[in-house]
């Protein structure tokens, strides 16, 4: 069993168990107020059901519905009448309408993967249990009253859902992959900027929109959030494209036979792990990553190919020769400048060097000199590696190397020393 | 647009505009008129607010179709502004955001003025039909419900008003300005328009019934902020579309470096495979994908060793066996990049010939990819027309004539014949070759590469 196994478990044992109760409990006790729970739900599972063409590791493929379900749990006056019903019927009608939106995509085999349920299922549970008992028993409403204080209430209620969300979400990647948790973290934070913010601001404007207006608010506020969902669309396709066409320059050299088959690939998600591993996160992994893929572009200013396409083994002046040209390639892709940079340093020794350009160095030199030979051969690399330390290759980056071979963060090797 | 010195119509339709506006804010100022002045500084200080960084940022980049997402994105506010105050006071709150945002071409001062007594117009007719129809009942005050299916007419009645007022008077500009007849001036702008306001109007309601309601203006504020990110998010988008044509062009650099003599050849092949293109009636995203195809079309040439492309001497069999591979590896490399869509086929038949004796697979006819014949065609036109250290640059009209011979045998004769009256309709510039300028020993490659469409050159394999 894999380490963070039990986590996942635990994680969505829980989301199941909420849902349950939440079904049970409102089979049991039956709807309050059904027209509440039947738009809301209808919001759900329509927003569920827009998310087609969202990529598969899409932040957040289905933003109106994530929305809708804050909104529910957070909706105490609807057009001016209070509301009663509690927590559990809230994750009761949030979870039947989801499943009800995402069956057309299961159909079609893209549903989404569990874990994003689970964080939908328990962020929603956590919203409600923060707000609804305060609300039911009259306590805000006392204290807060029907003004510009309550919505700010809301408002910060929100902030503290989208941080606990963030923190599973955290929680669950280091989990499946076993990265460090604080730059996971980090990239979480980060992302709720973008598409985060804009559906925790329109959870509170459509909660506060019903509870002045009543029901219609709904479809007058899902408009523009449907335009913004629209817009991160078209951002994630262009940012696709720029990914693919990347990997095709990288690929480039493979088909020039200057590099064997998968090398540039290979290197760059090695290059991530350890990167990750490194306490790098967010632009800084993709300036890595894309630096990479591409640290080879400089072999194709070659009239005759290198042996095996293996710069690690040249004299060092021809390497950085080579890195040099390959950075001033780079350079006009009009990718950020520091990808240039790592390309062009990735050859020079490593007290010289920024820290991408390190991981590139090592990594790449792992790669030409394991050759994707079996255990052996990789062992032999790391070795060769640790020898050179003392000039080419940073301690601290080959033992993280090590370390993330060491866990199957890469194909060929199953174990190795720490040290 | 580019208007550098401004036509004496757009001055007096500018200063047409701005007495206007002058004249529709005046009853705000005048003594004794019950404005709410809070509200109105209020909701023009957040116009302007929301307006400086997002033109910051927007502009510069594209306009083009992005135009009334990119420019209009806070339109709500003024839209809630018009649902809530008089007249008057609602042209009041247009104007500092619209003079203090950024302008993106000279001259600024006059744009900012067009722009400010233009959205204060439109700003001003959009109260007024929504005060014709009872918009402030319906919004609901405090605790008071607003009525709503009712609430949707005033907002949309305002909305489409604003964007008709706004539209006709940029068509007006772009008339005077530019002197475009004004049908053309107006053409396609309120189509584009309506559904952009259509959203802000919906916004723009949202935002004024929470304002009256009991939860106040900042509960209103929670509304613009899906909308900031989505003109944030648009921004970057622009930015990421920059960044990937610059990817494309290096993918076309990479291939320089490696055969010189082809430099400004795929950039010059992208251009005339449009004009084939257009010329033939497609649609204008088709047309993308045909310039990509031009622009990509000897990407496979990275894949040939450097030493062959560039040898001094004839090819031996073996050679011209390897560079005759370059439309398959070209078509290897760029098989991962999904919206390349058709150009992908195009780049791996484009030195197929009508009658079957092209490469790599020789198709006949219309088995060819529409695409790639017309790519065929542009390469050859611009292979003929531009100087190679192994050939001079053959004048237009005879590069014309050769491709008519050879139309039929090697390229398909529609797009010969649309090449021919796109030619007769726009002119070409050929080029004007760097090849040898910076190139102090220019590589002597006295035998054509495969693409050199002339039959002087045996056939090697059918």
């Amino acid at each position: 069993m894999r380490p963070g196994a039990a986590t996942v478990g635990a994680v969505h044992g829980a989301a199941l168990l909420l849902s349950l109760a939440g079904l049970g409990a409102t089979l049991w006790y039956g709807v309050a107020e059904p027209g509440n729970a039947l738009a809301f739900g209808s919001l759900v599972a329509l927003g569920e059901l827009a998310r087609w063409g969202a990529s598969p590791d899409e932040r957040e493929p289905a933003p109106l519905a994530a929305a809708g379900a804050l909104a529910y749990a957070l909706l105490g006056t609807s057009g001016g009448t209070a509301t009663t019903h509690g927590v559990l019927q809230i994750v009761a009608v949030v979870v039947a309408a989801g499943l009800a939106g995402i069956v057309p995509h299961i159909a079609r085999g893209r549903g989404p993967g569990r874990d994003h349920l689970a964080r939908r299922v328990l962020t929603v549970g956590f919203a409600a249990l923060c707000f609804q008992p305060l609300y039911n028993s009259g306590a805000l409403v006392e204290h807060l009253g029907q003004s510009p204080p309550y919505a700010l209430f809301l408002l910060l209620l929100l902030v503290l859902t989208a941080l606990c969300d963030a923190v599973l979400a955290a929680l669950l990647l280091r989990a499946r992959t076993g990265f460090p948790y604080g730059p996971l973290l980090r990239d979480e934070l980060r992302a709720l900027l973008g598409i985060g913010s804009a559906v925790c601001a329109t959870g509170s404007v459509m909660a506060l929109g019903v509870a002045a207006a009543g029901l219609w608010a709904l479809p007058v506020l899902a408009v523009p959030l449907l335009l913004t969902q629209v817009s991160f669309r078209r951002y994630a396709a262009v940012r696709t494209v720029n990914r693919q066409t990347i990997a095709s320059l990288a690929r480039a050299t493979e088909i020039a036979g200057c590099t064997p088959p998968g090398h540039a690939r290979r290197v760059a998600a090695l290059s991530a792990a350890v990167g990750r591993e490194l306490g790098l996160s967010g632009a800084e992994l993709t300036v890595l990553e894309h630096a990479a893929l591409m640290h080879d572009i400089g072999q194709l200013s070659l009239v005759d190919p290198v042996a095996g396409g293996a710069t690690a083994l040249l004299p060092s002046g021809e390497q950085r020769r080579i890195a040099l040209l390959g950075g001033e390639v780079v350079r006009r892709t009009g990718v950020p400048e520091a990808v240039a940079l790592v390309v062009e340093r990735q050859a020079d020794p490593y007290r010289e060097q920024p820290l991408p350009a390190r991981i590139v160095r090592a990594v790449n030199a792992y790669d030409d000199l394991a050759g994707g030979d079996g255990p052996v051969a990789a062992l032999d690399a790391l070795e060769r590696l640790r020898l050179a330390t003392a000039r080419d290759y940073h301690p601290d980056v080959v033992e993280c190397l090590a370390r993330v071979l060491a866990r199957g963060g890469a194909a060929g090797v199953t174990s190795a020393p720490t040290g | 647009m580019g208007v550098k010195v401004i036509p004496r119509a757009a001055r007096v339709y500018i200063g047409c505009a701005l007495l206007g506006a002058g004249a529709c804010a005046l009853p705000a100022l005048r003594p004794g008129a019950a404005i709410p002045w809070s509200t109105v500084a209020l909701l023009a200080a957040l116009y302007a607010l929301c307006e400086l960084p997002a033109r910051c940022r927007l502009l510069g980049r594209g306009l083009g179709g992005s135009v009334p997402m990119g420019t209009g994105s806070f339109f709500p506010v003024l839209l809630a502004a018009a649902l809530l105050l008089p007249p008057s006071a609602a042209a009041l709150t247009a104007l500092p955001g619209s003079l203090l945002a950024r302008v993106d071409e000279p001259p600024a001062a006059p744009r900012r003025a067009w722009r400010a007594a233009a959205t204060a117009l439109a700003v001003w007719a959009a109260a007024h039909a929504a005060g014709a129809l009872d918009s402030a009942e319906a919004l609901g005050h405090g605790p008071d419900v607003p009525d709503f299916p009712y609430a949707l007419l005033p907002a949309g009645a305002a909305a489409l008003t604003f964007c008709l007022v706004l539209t006709a008077l940029d068509g007006g500009i772009r008339a005077a300005a530019d002197g475009l007849p004004p049908r053309a001036a107006w053409c396609g702008l309120l189509g584009r328009a309506l559904a952009p306001h259509t959203v802000h109007g919906l916004a723009g309601l949202m935002m004024a019934v929470l304002w009256r309601s009991a939860y106040g203006p900042v509960s209103a504020l929670f509304v613009l902020l899906p909308m900031y990110i989505s003109c944030w998010v648009f921004a970057q988008y622009h930015r990421e579309r920059a960044a990937h044509q610059a990817t494309i062009r290096a993918l076309v650099q990479a291939v320089d470096i490696k055969d010189r003599y082809t430099r400004g050849h795929s950039e010059r092949v992208g251009h005339a495979s449009v004009l084939i293109a257009r010329e033939l009636g497609m649609p204008e995203d088709r047309l993308d994908v045909v310039r990509f195809a031009g622009i990509l079309h000897d990407v496979g040439k990275l894949g040939v060793p450097t030493r062959v492309l560039r040898k001094d001497g004839p090819l031996t069999p073996e050679e011209r066996r390897i560079i005759e591979l370059h439309p398959e590896y070209g078509h290897e490399m760029v098989r991962g990049i999904g919206f390349l869509g058709d150009a992908r086929a195009a780049i791996l038949h484009h030195h197929e010939r009508m009658d079957g004796s092209g490469y790599p697979y020789g198709l006949h006819g219309d088995e060819i990819p529409e695409f790639a014949r017309v790519v065929a065609v542009a390469d050859a036109f611009d292979a003929m027309t531009s100087t190679r250290s192994y050939s001079r640059a053959r004048p237009v009209p005879t590069a014309v004539a050769e491709l008519e011979r050879c139309a039929g045998t090697h390229f398909d004769p529609r797009m010969v014949a649309a090449l021919v009256s796109a030619l007769h309709r726009h002119g070409w510039q050929p080029a004007v070759t760097a090849d040898t300028a910076d190139d102090p020993a220019p590589s002597a490659e006295h035998v054509p590469p495969p693409r050199e469409p002339l039959p002087v050159q045996p056939k090697e394999h059918a």
